[in-house]
């Protein structure tokens, strides 16, 4: 039949085509399978290593950081976030009435929660339901995990100061990472962002050595994130950072917070003058330390910054103050050793002019003739102006080069500054005038240019009352070594080269500021104890007190706005005969040194001698146990 | 009323099965033992090992048994019984079609499954059969004369938009395209004439804004804009195109190796055993393994084209061609769809994908083709009857 003839030969043609095009196109997706698993594997394989493998990290536990005690300064604790998997969670709301019957979630918490699940596009992602759970409250939830899915308690390790309020300008703290940190530190550690880092303080300078190193597992991970496995054999464990011990004696620090408590601002280093080993570095008003690590909270922040004591400021560092009469010492350590004896006299009538400038006493009707020995006593200022235009400029100086004034101590902590020591090069670079003689007068006595931090003048101290011995501070007992408490081997410390007749004639006069009669901390001597002070008082004037004033009455510190007071200082050594400890007190704007300094170095001391004593009657916890601590991690 | 399997003078069951082609019932049970390795590899044991027979090869070997029955079973019937009831079956699929959007409507989501205790049966895929079994009776029957008036075309082009219309409401995109581009085949063999398609095409084109505004579903919006542009929405839709590209990728020329692939127990890929299984293949036994299988079915789709053209009746000619077409579609969509040339559809590998009703839908298809393949000898009047010379 033709016509079924006919039909059949435009099936053929129409069949021969749609089989053609079927595999033309079967052909083309051959090809594309070509260009994905050749041309493009590369690519594609890098991809899916991306997909499955998954790197890790591994905290290292931060080292601990502790008094010369063992008494912690600074550890971790164990702190919980409970998270919940939306995904987990068959239905979320229903879980999060459980959690609330066992937790307090109060329904604005609820809100969010619910709202960042909603949001949240990886519906298998965690959404943080509550931080920081009491213990209480996390057995409570393991308790009743089978009602819970998709609930999880996420253990971290946070910085707690346990006495957060005690040190917090020597151990500093912890907080988050920033931008200028992230890129000058290629740690992958700080990418995390539960990474704390040393900010501050000890935590600060210490930081690398505290932080231990990071190790690293590899996870199989779904598409969706979630963990299948661990590559067990390519975990590196983290290493957990070094403890640190310091030379801090908590108790004598928290006795000195205490003691300053009715100074609005003050500050005291305590320093053993035999190997530089600090005690107490107390900065007034302190501040919790505690309020950093988790994010200090803006308002109080503010109130910290803008508060007039300058509690972030470490005042014994950082704090710079004309020493007063506390310089004095330097100016007779200079004059016995340009050679002029002890004996040398001064007729003190209140004022001696120069020129036409007349520069007064703070005695105003004068201490009449006073040797060396009873200028330091009585700290008169004639007899120093008369001394340093003697000397000059450059041999006072030195000397108070020499005994570390006017560069920063060294000290193991970041932020110190270096005071001033003047001199005429100085003035010519810094203030663009020519060293006048009134300048070496007004130094002489302390003021003026000269400026040191209360570390500063504690180092000064430690070195007379050991004998010259550049003795240097520092914060830590014992480097770096690992659950032991150990001494470091004692140095030989360099001396500073001065003759021990000078060193003996300076210590006897400070034992005399103290403990003579006439002497002008008297008042703070030793009564009931084995040991004898020894000192010089400072009082620095803040402002210029006119002429006229002069002329009426030199207004007391009393009457006068606090800012404007003088600030008190006092500088001691103890015992006199074998000098152990050297103190430094600076009461900003607290009035007289004698007044308002050294009856705390009085106390210091009194304090000191009792914890030697209840030290060698072993009444004192000679050290907490470093091992049961690690215990606990 | 004619016997299902034989009338008087004509040849026996027996002899019919002696005509089945056993080469092509080979590669049949080659891609069938290819899927069942690859369900196999995409499990995990008990000891999250990859491999196991649990959940899925078990009973993908046991539903490709029941499937090679039907298919032996329906190529030693009478072909005139499926040309006398082919209206029938496309009947019935359709009241299937029309039953599920009602019966579905108390389900969730998309309706496509119905219910019969024993098993789900999903409609539209008895339609993939029903409509080219009514399609090619209609054009066996239309002169070829009449063929070219454009009246005549008004009854399959209902045919064929009636079933689309109701799948595309289900909403299945996938199967809707399948059944739309299976009856334009149907009607390119048939010899309607090309302007005539011309036409249809601009209609058609016409229609897409229309059916964008009143006929697709948010989802399916998506899924298609996702297609477009794939970085719009990584960790959405267009995140399981890249995870399927990244799989395939990574196979490289040799693959990953049998049970070496990241695919079966990574879960990157949603239903990896049904829609990405291609993905698996591939990445276990790369490039040589994928081109294999593309090769095996260019075979079977050769196969296809060879029985339509040695078949004496245009009946078994379009039945065959047509089925065959719908067997590529299924191919060419799940393979363009895991390498990212299409939209995600999800329209199963024939023969290799787990699930049962495209298995029985593929099996009687062969079962036809196959019957087809049979009776290459029976000459049929447009009437049904044998012709006489």
């Amino acid at each position: 039949m033709a016509r079924e003839r006919g039909r059949a030969e435009i099936f053929g043609r129409r069949a021969a085509l749609l089989a053609g095009g079927k595999f033309v196109i079967l052909s083309a997706l051959g090809v594309r399978l070509y260009s994905l698993q050749v041309l493009e594997a590369q690519r594609y394989r890098d991809m899916a290593e991306d997909n499955r493998v998954n790197l890790r990290l591994l905290e290292p536990a931060r080292g601990y950081i502790v008094d010369r005690y063992g008494a912690p300064l600074a550890v971790n604790v164990q702190s919980y976030r409970l998270e919940i998997v939306p995904e987990q969670a068959r239905d979320l709301e229903t879980t999060l009435d459980t959690l609330a019957r066992l937790i307090d979630i109060s329904p604005k918490e609820r809100e969010q929660i619910l709202k960042a699940a909603k949001k949240s596009r990886r519906v298998f992602l965690p959404v943080t339901v509550k931080e920081d759970l009491t213990w209480e409250q996390v057995s409570r939830i393991e308790v009743n995990a089978p009602d819970l899915p998709g609930v999880d308690i996420k253990s971290h390790e946070t910085r707690l100061y346990p006495y957060g309020h005690a040190t917090p300008h020597v151990i500093g703290y912890v907080s988050a990472v920033n931008e200028d940190e992230l890129n000058e530190d290629d740690d992958p550690l700080l990418e995390l962002p539960s990474t704390r880092i040393g900010k501050f303080g000890l935590e600060r300078q210490y930081e690398l050595a505290l932080r231990g190193k990071a190790g690293r597992k590899e996870i199989e991970v779904n598409a969706l994130g979630r963990e299948i496995q661990e590559f067990k054999e390519r975990r590196i464990e983290a290493e957990p950072g070094h403890d640190i011990v310091t030379t801090i004696d908590l108790a004598l620090q928290q006795f000195i917070i205490d003691r300053l408590a009715d100074q609005h601002a003050a500050a005291v280093a305590v320093m053993d003058v035999r190997d530089g080993g600090v005690l107490a570095l107390v900065s007034t008003p302190t501040y919790d330390a505690n309020l950093f690590p988790k994010g200090i909270a803006p308002g109080a922040w503010h109130d910290l910054v803008n508060n007039r004591y300058k509690p972030l400021t470490n005042k014994t560092t950082a704090g710079q103050y004309a020493p007063g009469s506390a310089f004095k010492l330097i100016v007779m350590l200079a004059a016995l050793e340009a050679g002029i004896g002890p004996g040398r006299t001064s007729h003190c009538i209140g004022y001696i002019e120069l020129g036409e400038r007349k520069f007064h006493c703070w005695k105003r009707w004068g201490h009449g003739t006073l040797d060396m020995l009873g200028s330091i006593r009585e700290s008169c200022d004639i007899y120093y102006y008369e001394l340093s235009q003697k000397l000059g400029i450059g041999r006072i100086a030195e000397m108070a080069r020499r005994l570390g004034l006017g560069a920063p101590t060294g000290i193991d902590l970041g932020g110190e500054r270096q005071g001033n020591i003047p001199d005429a090069d100085w003035k010519q670079a810094v203030v663009g005038d020519y060293w006048r003689p009134g300048d070496t007068l007004v130094a002489g006595i302390g003021q003026g240019y000269v400026e040191a931090t209360p570390l500063q003048l504690a180092m000064m101290t430690a070195r007379i009352a050991n004998g010259g011995k550049a003795v240097t501070p520092r914060l830590t007992r014992d480097l770096f070594v690992r659950d032991k408490v150990g001494i470091r081997p004692e140095e030989d410390i360099p001396s500073i080269g001065l003759k021990d007749y000078s060193l003996v004639m300076v210590k006897k006069a400070m034992q005399q500021v103290v403990n003579h009669e006439k002497g002008t901390a008297r008042g703070s001597r030793l009564v009931d104890s084995a040991w004898t002070m020894s000192g010089k008082t400072g009082t620095s004037q803040v402002r210029r007190i006119t002429e006229a004033e002069r002329r009426k009455r030199v207004l007391k510190n009393e009457e006068l706005e606090w800012l404007m007071r003088d600030h008190a200082l006092f500088v001691a050594f103890a015992p006199f005969e074998t000098p152990r400890y050297a103190v430094a007190v600076v009461v900003e704007h607290g009035g007289s040194g004698s007044k308002a300094a050294a009856p705390v170095a009085r106390d210091i001391m009194l304090e000191l001698e009792k914890r030697e004593q209840q030290l060698v009657a072993g009444e004192w916890p000679a050290q907490f146990a470093l091992s049961d601590r690690r215990g606990e991690r | 009323m004619q016997s299902l399997f034989q009338r008087p003078g004509e040849m026996t069951v027996t002899e019919r099965f002696g005509q089945i082609s056993w080469s092509l019932v080979t590669l049949i049970s080659l891609l069938a033992a290819v899927g069942i390795a690859m369900l196999y590899s995409a499990a995990v044991d008990n000891t999250g090992a990859p491999g196991s027979m649990d959940p899925w090869a078990t009973r993908q070997a046991i539903r490709f048994a029941i499937g090679m029955a039907v298919l032996i079973f329906i190529a030693v019937t009478d072909l005139r019984v499926w040309l006398q009831y082919a209206y029938v079956v496309y009947g019935v699929a359709l009241a299937l079609l029309i039953g599920v959007e009602i019966a579905g409507t108390m389900g969730m989501g998309a309706r496509r499954w119905i219910d019969f205790r024993i098993f789900l049966l999903q409609p539209s895929e008895v339609m993939k059969v029903g409509l080219v079994l009514a399609l090619a009776r209609y054009f066996h029957s239309v002169s070829h004369e009449n063929s070219g008036r454009i009246v005549y075309l008004l009854v399959p082009v209902a045919l064929v938009l009636a079933p689309v219309a109701l799948v595309l409401k289900q909403p299945d995109l996938g199967t809707a395209g399948m059944l739309m581009v299976g009856g334009v085949a149907m009607f390119f063999i048939a010899g309607v004439r090309m302007w005539k398609f011309a036409l249809g095409g601009v209609l058609g084109l016409a229609a897409i804004p229309l059916a964008w505004r009143f006929v697709l579903h948010d989802y399916q919006k998506k899924r298609v804009l996702t297609f477009f542009d794939p970085d719009s929405d990584p960790m959405g839709a267009g995140y399981h195109i890249l995870q399927s590209k990244i799989a395939l990728g990574s196979g490289g020329i040799t693959g990953r190796g049998y049970l070496q692939g990241t695919q079966s127990y990574l879960n990157f890929l949603p239903e990896k055993q049904t829609d990405f299984i291609f993905t698996m293949l591939a990445e276990e036994f790369g490039l040589l393994g994928g081109l294999a299988v593309i090769l095996i079915y260019m075979i079977i789709l050769g196969y296809g084209f060879a029985i339509a053209l040695r078949s004496r009746n245009h009946f078994g000619r379009l039945l065959t061609l047509g089925l065959t077409t719908t067997i590529f579609l299924y191919v060419f969509i799940n393979v363009a769809m895991v390498m990212g040339v299409v939209p995600v559809v999800g329209v199963p590998l024939p023969l290799i994908s787990y699930g049962g009703t495209a298995m029985l839908t593929v099996m009687v298809a062969f079962g036809l083709i196959m019957n087809v393949y049979v009776h290459r000898d029976l000459r049929l009047t447009r009437g049904g009857l044998d012709e006489d010379e």
